[in-house]
């Protein structure tokens, strides 16, 4: 059976059990597309370099049976990020958002099944906000969590509201008994004024494979402030396609960083659409990767207003056998005069093994704008080797030094000390064991 | 004395200031179409007609083998689509895939050739006696797609120099030939070179022996003639170890309605220590303001430095075609070997222009360095596309590539796609990519001098493309810079 039919079977199953909500006509539209589409393979532009077709020769558990989680506080404690004392904690658990083991610290925050926001007050949003990723992202991939939308959740900053908590999101798939594809799917929605930090993680537990194939939508409303951390740092039979598309629909302040420090395939798609004057956005991305792993990251920066200003900065250790893509695009639109784009995609290969495949991508329509891309890639400098070992400083010292202030670029735009802290940790117990 | 040379005769030089300022406004001047008796195939493309220009051009029975070959695979092929390039489907069977200029008798030297096809150079500024007379540069003029005219050639064959149209090399020189055709583009490499394979008609051939240092500029001048005629070149250089060519192309084609295929394919070879540089001034007519007409030029172009310490050097200005689609590319297979490719390339009015580089590191210590630059006016989109490839041998690496784009106009595109590929960590690899506009500071700066503003814009636009200009041969760099400013007409100011 083709992984096409394999799904076909599986949405028949499942489709008129769940039918009866908003979303029926959504799927059935998106399963039409997958059908159409399949899973990308090399030949999709797109997907040139992440061979992403062979993790579904493998038959995953699909979706589970029923939404009652399979993880327990207990087991949850043990996998906690540093901070949650102090944060609103939202878990997915296989793809399904789960309000028992979720706490909610900060009182005027909204968080509601989706099916629920589309019933109860929010239907105007969600109808308007769902699935605007699809105009951007129009692969099989993406039409498969669309079509198997199911266990979503809507958040919603309300009008001038602070959050004091960060929201940490935990995506758990359980992999103990089976291979597990889990499909998240949630939408945000931060109003004017409003400030928000998210904190996602990636956690599978057990030996077998897991395939996260997530999909957030977020629109950021006038005045408005995101920041936006996802650290991925999983084992090495899980892999995931992380879509997170973020639509500025008034000036407003956009903040990711991306740190990618281990999993089997990892492809990220981060879309930035700055829908409105002067909107100002960041994004920070590190990869550090080893064994074999395979990290893709794309971004788009679609300037379609005019006085916006970008900035990106994306770097990469590689090591072992590990391969890493980037594709960086920045559209500038005809009538989005006067932008600001800056992109760079730095890469450090530190064994003769990796590869590396950057694409860095201007398309402009405009005349009056600045915009410039770089990207290196090259082993660390020996000048400055030479210089730390002629002090006396042992060459692994010398490297970690060296490897330490490269991705402190990145790490310093991770605001949320407690996260900073953890993730320094993270690399740097990483660089002690991979550097000889 | 220099103007006698160029294809841009209309004006005097003068300086350089004034010339660009007179020709700004100017339409494309070299739209006119000799009135020759052309020896055509029939309409269409065919296992026939390829038969046919086999058989027109007295091929041995392995040459149509060939030929024949490539059809089949064409058949077989799509015609690609992922180039950032919008234009109607081409009909393969509403084309005339071979025209030669009636010729009676193979003229021995250039005052028997006919005296229609000796006014069209007077009128593109190429005479050939001038040129003899005045300048040292060996001229194999391709007139729809048979060679007419070869000068110089006596003097070049005391040192061993082969320069003659492909259909002659092929009768003269099959070994050669046999042994380094198609080694470089591969029969199936893609659509258009495979069409390209099935049926062109003629193009120059190039070997210089080992260590000869070829003592002039060697250049051919195309042109396309007779109507609903696709011209398919074949260009093969050949550099034996040691050696030194620098070769010039050149374009301009007469205005016409019609869309007009243009695929050529060039190989260049260079063995060890040798060196090849390729420089190409292309103003083929790009369609009139309204985007209607013009060429459409699918080329394969690429080099390989199958030797250590080969050296090969593209350098291009492009500022004519309705379409261009081109990605000179060098293969660094040999050690130390050194690849470099400096391009201008201008798009206006309704212009498409998808053009850049591939640089395949295949040996230790190889070395590659791009400069694009890409203007766009008007209406028109430019897109550099390039790969720079380090293969998991290839050991100290080394690439620096820039593009920088420059806009001109609010209703134009510059678009950027590079490629880089790498899986070797003792790679150096650095790419670069700017878009702005001329800046208002500029501007004034020189108004407050006293320079108008269109003479300004003239001015940082050559300044802007300088860095590539200065890598043309000197007769070529004045040429170019004229033809930057006459392909920027009406676009400026």
């Amino acid at each position: 059976m083709n992984t096409i039919e394999y799904f076909k079977e599986r949405f028949d199953q499942w489709q008129p059990a769940n039918g009866h909500n908003g979303f029926s006509a959504i799927r059935q539209e998106a399963f039409n597309a997958f059908s159409k589409l399949g899973i990308p393979t090399t030949k999709n532009e797109e997907w040139k370099y992440t061979r992403v077709a062979g993790l579904f020769n493998q038959e995953y558990q699909f979706p589970p049976d029923s939404l009652t989680a399979s993880v327990t506080a207990i087991e949850l404690d043990g996998l906690r990020l540093p901070g949650h004392e102090q944060a609103n904690e939202l878990v997915f658990v296989n793809g399904f958002f789960s309000f028992p083991l979720s706490v909610i610290r900060s009182a005027d925050l909204t968080v509601l099944s989706l099916e629920d926001a589309a019933k109860n007050g929010f239907s105007e949003l969600v109808e308007k906000q769902f699935g605007d990723s699809s105009k951007y992202i129009k692969d099989g991939i993406h039409a498969l969590n669309t079509a198997f939308v199911h266990g979503g959740i809507f958040i919603h900053i309300k009008k001038g509201l602070v959050v004091e908590h960060p929201v940490y999101i935990y995506n758990i798939t359980d992999a103990r008994s089976a291979n597990i594809l889990a499909q998240p799917r949630s939408l945000i929605h931060i109003n004017e004024h409003a400030h928000v930090q998210l904190v996602e993680t990636y956690i599978t537990l057990g030996p077998n494979q897991s395939f996260t194939n997530q999909v957030m939508e977020v629109t950021v409303e006038q005045d408005a402030r995101l920041e936006y951390y996802k650290i991925q740092n999983d084992g090495a039979h899980t892999n995931q396609v992380s879509t997170t598309h973020i639509r500025q629909t008034g000036k407003s302040y956009v903040h990711t960083v991306t740190i990618s420090l281990n999993g089997g395939l990892i492809r990220n798609n981060l879309n930035l659409v700055l829908d409105a004057k002067y909107c100002e956005s960041h994004l920070y991305g590190l990869y550090f990767q080893t064994g074999q792993s395979h990290i893709d990251n794309h971004t788009v920066v679609d300037n379609i207003k005019p006085n916006c200003l970008s900035n990106e900065l994306y770097k990469g250790i590689m090591n072992d056998q590990s391969t890493a893509v980037f594709n960086g695009k920045i559209f500038v639109r005809p009538q989005a005069q006067k932008t600001n784009a800056y992109q760079s995609n730095k890469n450090v290969l530190l064994s003769d093994t990796t590869s590396v495949n950057t694409k860095p991508q201007l398309e402009i329509f405009a005349d009056d704008v600045k915009c410039t891309h770089g990207c290196t890639v090259g082993k660390l400098n020996e000048d400055g080797l030479f210089y730390l070992q002629s002090r006396g400083i042992s060459e692994k010292t010398a490297r970690m030094l060296l490897l330490r202030a490269y991705a402190s670029d990145i790490m310093e735009h991770i605001k949320p000390a407690s996260i900073r802290t953890y993730v320094e940790r993270l690399i740097v117990d990483r660089l002690e064991s991979d550097i000889s | 004395m220099k103007s006698e040379i160029f294809p841009v005769k209309s004006q005097d030089s003068g300086n350089g200031l004034s010339t660009i300022e007179k020709t700004v406004f100017s339409d494309y001047k070299y739209g006119f179409v000799t009135d020759i008796e052309a020896d055509e195939a029939p309409m269409g493309l065919s296992e026939e007609v390829v038969r046919f220009i086999s058989a027109k051009k007295r091929e041995p029975e392995w040459m149509l083998e060939w030929r024949l070959k490539a059809y089949r695979h064409w058949l077989t092929m799509k015609e690609p689509g992922w180039a950032n390039i919008r234009y109607p489907r081409i009909n393969y069977q509403d084309i005339i895939f071979y025209s030669a200029p009636k010729q009676k008798i193979n003229p021995k030297n250039l005052d028997e050739i006919d005296p229609e096809l000796k006014k069209t150079f007077e009128k593109l500024g190429i005479s050939l006696d001038e040129q003899k007379r005045l300048s040292g540069v060996a001229v194999d003029a391709v007139i729809d797609s048979v060679s007419i005219g070869t000068s110089f050639k006596s003097q070049l064959a005391e040192l061993g120099i082969i320069f003659c149209s492909m259909s002659e090399a092929i009768r003269e020189h099959p070994d050669l030939v046999k042994e380094y055709l198609s080694s470089v583009v591969p029969l199936t490499d893609n659509y258009f070179a495979a069409l390209n394979s099935a049926v062109f008609s003629d193009g120059s051939f190039c070997y210089i022996p080992k260590g000869v240092r070829c003592p002039m500029e060697l250049s051919t001048y195309f042109r396309i003639n007779a109507e609903n005629t696709g011209q398919f070149e074949r260009t093969l250089i050949i550099a034996e170890a040691g050696s030194y060519v620098s070769y010039l192309e050149g374009c301009t084609a007469p205005m016409r309605d019609e869309h007009q295929l243009h695929a050529a394919v060039v190989e260049l070879v260079a063995l060890e220590n040798a060196e090849i540089k390729y420089s190409t001034v292309q103003n083929w007519y790009p369609g009139d303001k309204q985007g209607k007409g013009g060429v459409y030029n699918f080329v394969t172009k690429r080099g390989i430095c199958k030797g250590d310490h080969a050296k090969i050097s593209w350098t291009q200005v492009e500022t004519g075609s309705a379409i261009t689609w081109k990605y000179p590319s060098v293969i660094l297979k040999g050690d130390h070997s050194t690849g470099e490719f400096y391009s201008v390339a201008v798009t206006n009015n309704y212009q498409q222009a998808d053009t850049g580089t591939k640089m395949m590191h295949l040996g230790k210590n190889t070395k590659s360095r791009i400069v694009s630059k890409g203007i766009s006016a008007g209406f028109s989109n430019n897109s550099y596309r390039g790969l720079v490839h380090v293969s998991r041998n290839a050991k100290n690496a080394r690439n620096f590539s820039q593009c920088d784009s420059l806009l001109l106009g609010d209703k134009c595109g510059a678009h950027t796609f590079p490629y880089i590929e790498v899986r070797n960590n003792s790679a150096v690899v650095e790419h670069e990519a700017t878009t702005s506009k001329i800046g208002e500071d500029q501007i004034f700066y020189c108004n407050q001098r006293g320079i108008a503003t269109e003479t300004a814009v003239a001015l940082i636009i050559n300044g802007f493309a300088k860095e590539v200009m200065n890598h043309l041969p000197m007769e070529f760099a004045i040429e170019a810079q004229k033809l930057l400013a006459v392909s920027l007409e009406g676009s400026v100011g």
